[in-house]
């Protein structure tokens, strides 16, 4: 009942300025850019406008989503296997459902099925119902196993040309049990991989356009109203009714061989369409009993020619304007009608497919399922009174009837499916759709290369090896005492349970996250700090848990990202890591960048935020800045639903480093993570010490203190702990000391870290080597200047030597002297083939040389 | 005698000069670690425990191992992978990465190098190596792969560290010291330098990655240390094959390192430097000189050795030059004290050289001139003004009987009136500064 034959599919190219209009018609069913171009999106049109300035046209559309679209989570709660081509009603708000037209690709035809669980499981049982609650994106549609020819049925019918049409319509002899769809089976063998079918065809469609493309294999357009197939048991009627159906995509009818039975079928079944479709929309998803308004229309041509249109209102209360629609198809029929004329008159008489209904699995299938359609007949017949009417109310008895109906399709289906593989495939077990589709088409069409099996619907599997180091052979020891215990726990690198003293920012970022996730919307934030105040630590504290929250379905799930800027050769290496993140594809940066604008830029049933963490992020920076633009850019656009988070050292990298349009879009929303106090030092020790007793107290306090005073950074109070652990392993032989981490290993810890070594390695100067340094010195002070040529420190030098009773050097010891100061970075030195005349200053200041000096 | 017999010791002496060649070659040219590192026991120890921790307990770790160039850093790090190879349950764990500053010049060879050395291309099947990128990418991925209890624990030694951290954006340092902070695969980097100031080389970030652990391998031997080192370095081993042989020898060392003169030439070099790799070559040339005739080193040996290593390399090649080319020196060095350092060009200090032919009083002078300066004409020769200048007005007054003589002669009045002849030499060789 909800049939919709609003596909026009027009042939070859010169029809494509109708292709234009039909697109634009209102409630039509309309592929839309994707991200990918080998899916994408579904949507049907409700409204088409322009915008303010009238260049633009716009639409007002109604998305459906893909079951690969629907997330992983609420996949499962459809309780069935979803049909690849399977789509979705999509309810959520947090799609925009404003469009631009020009990312309209085509209209397609989408066959609307009943709510059936697939064939084997079927049988009467009702459809399991999907949770109420679902989120914004609940799984709507019917199980797209379980084609029903009375269920609503929309079939997408990218533009066949005579081959293709008469191959899909061979090809539909066995769409698949589940979802297969004479719609989808066009759409593949046209290449265009697009339709997406909402349900499969019913077994009599099935039947009867096997016959028909056998019979008619000229027949290029077809209007397809799934609702009559049902009545017709008959081969002639089957055949009939395909070749109408097929028609029927030109929004043309052929009535030509038996007209009245023709009208009598949407009468008859409408009624049991409706109430089959209806319950189970009401079941599963927000949809709302819809109304069906018929209008049939003939074309008195020669009385050749009916044209009917279904005028469904939509079961999700779109209601589709009908003369505009109306209208479109009337243009339809004028231009096809000729070419119907021209390809219907020769089309009768022709061979019937041999059906390889021999195999025993086929016929007993076949027997199911005519018991099933004499069912069938009979619940039409019971209907039959209803046939004006325009709306219904659905009863239930209508729908069982459709259930088992759908059963019985299903096995056709399957036992088509079966069949052809045994034709042709025999390998080919994936029982799924698109593979079936796949080998159909090329079995049917031997110019089209097997290569085309690889499509992009199949998840393309990464071919990149997963690197791996190799496992260890022996097991790593396990701490065995309290300070390799606390030695482990004081890594940075172990994952504290929960991070203190950054209680505020996390709370702050929890927030600023799961707000935009919720909302579906979009922004940036940057965070700033100096290295080691735990701002990485935090993100991902906060990730992990607002993952936590969306797994338990506090918040709409979404997608976190992470890249960092240190981690990548090139900052436009970015795009590519996001592009890969996201979605699994590998490509050149330029690539990946266009897709991602396309991603972000785009309207689509999205239904994950994304995440993205940019660590690093003044390492993106470029002359253009443009890596940086389009990360803060993306956020903007209405469709994106991209939270970006950056992380750097600087808190005025914004305006030190950023172009204004950059900064602009940054933002305000910034945060600083200061330096950790003392305090919050210690207590971060204490927390991840977590009550193993190795540290006095004061040690940590001195720790703590000392780190504060310098740099504030935790990675080095950690470092600091750990390496006094250590010497306090190495002294544990020494009796005086209590086991325990005190002062002095500290101290000694804290003296090795923070202490420069100029004047140790002063003091371990050869003899020579401290005389050219005093002799540099001495040379400053005579020059008034903090730099002097060798040949004037050497003179100073030989001096020295004198005063000091040495021998004097001669001046390849002394440039030699002087290059290993100058290794060292004691002295800093020019390039050394400038000989003598190489200049030389200090890297050490005079009072510090002079005190290593003296105390020597 | 039995016991000699018995011990099979008597070898031929040719064949002993040859054996002891050989060990201390090896030994001087570091090719043999030596048994115990001296002198810096407590950083060997602290280096051992606590790769012996990566290897055996996962834990990463980073540190490094900063010392003047010949200080012992690279052989103490041998010394500890020998120790640690040792022990069971590291060598079989342990996973090594040697690179070098000066080899691995940027991150991308530096990150194929890892690759092959990690032996991760096996992986990666045929195409072994794809882009930078990639490359980044995929190590990355392999250490963030692995995790502290299960996986290999692998040592990364970066030799010459601080020219890692003139790579760009120090991605591999970043990386590197990254992953020894996280929870993925352990590893231990350690990185060896001799510059001091190592750490303000390093980005701050990375600088927070970096543990701060140092070993400053800062010895300061006193002579006797010194001595005593050049005394063990020339004794032969107790298992040398002629017994008797290494007795002598050992006891001839023992008279050479008590001779003043050694003593003095030795405490010479302690004073100009006190690593070993400089002792090391002094030795070397002491060793070259023994032979079949001369088994044992004397100490006038050692002390031309010395002579040798100290010889300035400079005032060597004046030992080459030509008359005329020492006159252009001469002459130089004049316009350079007129001039106090400004350059100067050909034709001035052609003009200079005129002036000592000129002055030349004796006959035999000119005469030397005229003989040597083919590329003078003769009229100029000997025209010209007189100088009163001294260095210039010394090469009349020199010996000049002989050719040698004359030469040597000069060098020693330029030497003794110049103290920068090598300046001038560098003049004659570098065109570009007349």
């Amino acid at each position: 009942f909800i049939t919709k034959s609003t596909r026009q599919e027009m042939r070859g190219t010169e029809r494509r300025h109708v292709i234009c209009k039909v697109t634009k018609a209102t409630g039509q069913h309309i592929l839309i850019e994707g991200e990918d171009e080998d899916s994408p999106y579904v949507a049907k049109v409700i409204r088409l406008f322009g915008d303010e300035s009238g260049k633009q046209k716009k639409a007002v559309v109604q998305w459906f989503v893909r079951v690969s679209e629907v997330p992983l989570s609420k996949r499962k709660l459809l309780g069935r296997e979803p049909h690849a081509q399977e789509i979705f009603y999509y309810q959520g708000r947090s799609c925009d459902d404003e469009v631009d037209a020009g990312s309209i690709l085509k209209p397609v035809q989408v066959t609307f099925g009943a709510l059936l669980p697939p064939f084997p499981d079927s049988a009467l049982s009702p459809p399991p119902c999907p949770k109420p609650s679902l989120p914004p994106s609940p799984p709507c549609s019917p199980p797209a196993a379980a084609p029903t020819s009375r269920g609503a049925t929309w079939r997408a019918l990218p533009t066949p040309d005579l081959d293709v049409m008469r191959r899909a319509a061979q090809g539909e002899v066995r769409p698949s049990r589940a979802t297969v769809s004479a719609g989808k089976a066009f759409a593949a063998e046209a290449e265009s991989l697009h339709s997406v079918t909402k349900l499969s065809a019913s077994k009599c469609l099935s039947a009867k356009r096997r016959n028909n493309s056998a019979r008619t294999p000229g027949v290029r357009k077809k209007l397809e109203l799934n609702s009559e197939k049902k009545s017709m048991i008959s081969e002639d009627i089957l055949s009939q009714l395909l070749d109408e159906e097929l028609e029927g995509k030109s929004a043309v009818r052929r009535l030509s061989d038996s007209p009245p039975q023709v009208l009598s079928f949407p009468h008859s079944l409408t009624p049991i369409r409706k109430p089959h479709k209806a319950p189970g929309a009401l079941g599963t998803f927000p949809l709302r009993p819809s109304s069906i308004v018929l209008h049939k229309v003939s074309l008195s041509e020669g009385n050749k020619y009916h044209i009917k249109i279904l005028k469904i209102i939509s079961p999700f209360s779109t209601r589709l304007p009908v003369p505009s629609k109306y209208d479109e198809l009337l243009l339809l029929c004028d231009v096809d009608r000729a070419e119907v004329d021209n390809e219907d008159s020769p089309m009768l008489p022709v061979a019937v497919t041999p059906r390889s209904s021999k195999r025993k699995s086929a016929q007993l299938v076949s027997s199911r399922i005519r018991k099933q359609l004499n069912l069938l007949d009979n619940l039409q017949d019971l209907n039959s009174d209803g046939e004006d009417e325009e709306e219904f109310v659905p009863s239930k008895k209508e729908l069982q009837s459709s259930s088992e109906e759908e059963e019985e399709e299903a096995g056709l289906d399957s036992d088509e499916e079966v069949v052809f593989k045994k034709g042709r495939y025999p390998a080919a077990g994936s029982r799924t759709p698109q593979s079936k589709q796949r080998t159909r088409s090329s079995s049917r069409t031997p110019r089209k290369t097997p290569n085309k099996k690889v499509t992009p619907g199949t998840p393309r599997t990464p071919h990149r090896a997963v690197p791996n180091i190799p496992s260890r052979s022996l097991p790593a020891r396990q701490p065995a005492n309290v300070l390799e215990e606390a030695r482990t726990r004081l890594h940075v690198s172990s994952v504290p349970e929960s991070l203190p003293c950054r209680e505020q920012e996390f709370q702050d970022i929890y927030s600023f996250v799961e707000s935009k996730i919720a909302d579906g919307t979009g922004g940036c934030m940057y965070i700033s700090g100096v290295p080691g105040t735990g701002k990485t630590a935090t993100v991902q504290e906060v990730m992990r848990c607002l993952q936590h929250a969306a797994d338990v379905d506090e918040i709409p799930p979404f997608h976190f990202i992470e890249v960092n800027g240190m981690k990548m050769t090139d900052p436009h290496q970015a795009y590519v890591q996001i592009l890969q993140k996201l979605t699994g594809q590998k490509a050149t940066a330029d690539h990946a960048a266009a897709l991602l604008e396309k991603r972000f830029g785009n309207p689509a049933p999205r239904k994950e935020t994304t995440v993205l963490l940019v660590d690093e992020l003044d390492l993106l920076w470029t002359r253009k800045q443009n890596v940086m633009y389009n990360l803060f850019d993306w956020p903007t656009r209405r469709h994106a639903r991209l939270v970006v988070l950056t992380i750097a050292n600087t808190m005025d990298l914004p305006e030190r480093i950023m172009i204004n349009r950059v900064a602009s879009r940054l933002g305000l929303t910034r945060m600083s993570f200061q330096p950790y106090s003392f305090k919050q030092l210690q207590q971060i020790i204490m927390s991840r010490l977590n009550k193993v007793k190795a540290f006095e107290k004061d040690a940590l306090q001195l720790v703590s203190r000392k780190v504060a005073a310098l740099s504030g950074d935790a990675r080095r109070c950690l470092d600091i702990c750990r390496r006094a652990t250590e010497i306090c392993e190495h002294s544990a032989a020494d009796p005086s000391t209590t086991g325990l981490v005190g002062m002095s290993h500290v101290m000694e810890a804290l003296n090795e870290m923070f202490s420069s070594a100029y004047i140790t390695a002063i003091k371990c100067a050869s003899l020579q080597e401290q005389l050219f340094l005093r002799a540099v010195i001495a040379e400053f002070r005579r020059l008034g200047l903090e730099e002097a040529t060798f040949q004037q420190v050497f003179v100073q030098h030989q001096a020295l030597c004198r005063v000091e009773g040495l021998q004097p050097i001669s001046v390849s010891e002394g440039l030699a002297v002087c290059q290993r100061l100058g290794a060292c970075r004691l002295l800093l030195l020019e390039p050394s083939r400038l000989g003598v005349l190489q200049r030389v200053r200090l890297n050490v200041s005079q009072d510090d040389v002079l005190y290593a000096l003296k105390a020597d | 005698m039995s016991k000699r017999k018995m011990e099979n010791t008597r070898l031929p002496v040719g064949e002993c000069i040859s054996q002891v060649q050989e060990m201390l070659r090896e030994r001087l040219c570091h090719q043999q670690l030596p048994d115990r590192p001296e002198g810096v026991e407590a950083q060997h120890k602290h280096l051992l425990e606590l790769l012996k921790r990566t290897a055996v307990h996962g834990e990463s770790n980073s540190v490094l191992i900063v010392g003047p160039r010949g200080a012992g850093k690279t052989m103490l790090l041998k010394c500890v992978l020998r120790d640690l190879q040792e022990e069971k349950e590291a060598q079989k764990n342990l996973l090594q990465v040697h690179l070098n500053g000066l080899l691995q010049t940027d991150d991308r060879i530096a990150l194929k190098e890892i690759t092959r050395q990690l032996h991760l291309e096996n992986a990666v099947g045929d195409k072994v190596f794809g882009s930078f990128a990639e490359n980044l990418a995929f190590l990355l991925e392999a250490l963030k792969k692995g995790d502290r209890s299960s996986s290999r624990p692998a040592l990364f030694v970066l030799d010459e560290f601080d020219l890692f951290a003139h790579h760009k954006n120090q991605t591999l340092l970043y990386n590197l010291l990254d992953v020894s902070q996280s929870a993925q695969a352990p590893i231990a980097v350690v990185g060896l330098t001799c510059r001091l100031d190592v750490l303000e080389l390093l980005e701050k970030r990375v600088k927070s990655r970096f543990s701060h652990r140092q070993i400053h391998l800062l010895s300061n031997p006193t002579f006797s240390q010194y001595l005593q080192r050049v005394r063990t370095q020339l004794s032969l081993p107790d298992h040398f094959p002629d017994r008797k042989f290494a007795l002598d020898w050992n006891a001839s060392v023992e008279t050479l390192c008590e001779d003043k003169s050694v003593e003095d030439a030795l405490r010479r070099h302690f004073n100009s430097s006190k690593d070993f790799r400089s002792m090391h070559m002094l030795l070397m040339l002491c060793l070259s000189r023994v032979s079949v005739a001369k088994p044992g080193i004397k100490p006038a040996d050692l002390v031309e050795a010395s002579r040798m290593s100290f010889a300035d390399a400079k005032a060597n090649m004046l030992h080459g030059l030509s008359i005329l080319e020492l006159c252009l020196i001469i002459a130089m060095k004049h316009l350079n004290d007129v001039y106090e350092g400004e350059p100067f060009n050909l034709q001035m200090v052609h003009n200079g050289l005129r002036a000592p032919a000129a002055a030349r009083a004796h006959p035999t002078g000119r005469q030397l001139f005229g003989q040597n300066s083919e590329g003078i004409p003769a009229d100029e020769t000997h025209a010209g003004p007189q100088s009163d200048h001294g260095g210039p007005a010394e090469v009349p007054t020199m010996p000049h009987g002989r050719q040698a003589v004359g030469h040597v002669g000069v060098r020693l009045a330029v030497c003794k009136r110049l103290d920068f002849t090598w300046t001038f030499v560098c003049c004659v060789l570098c065109p570009a500064r007349q």
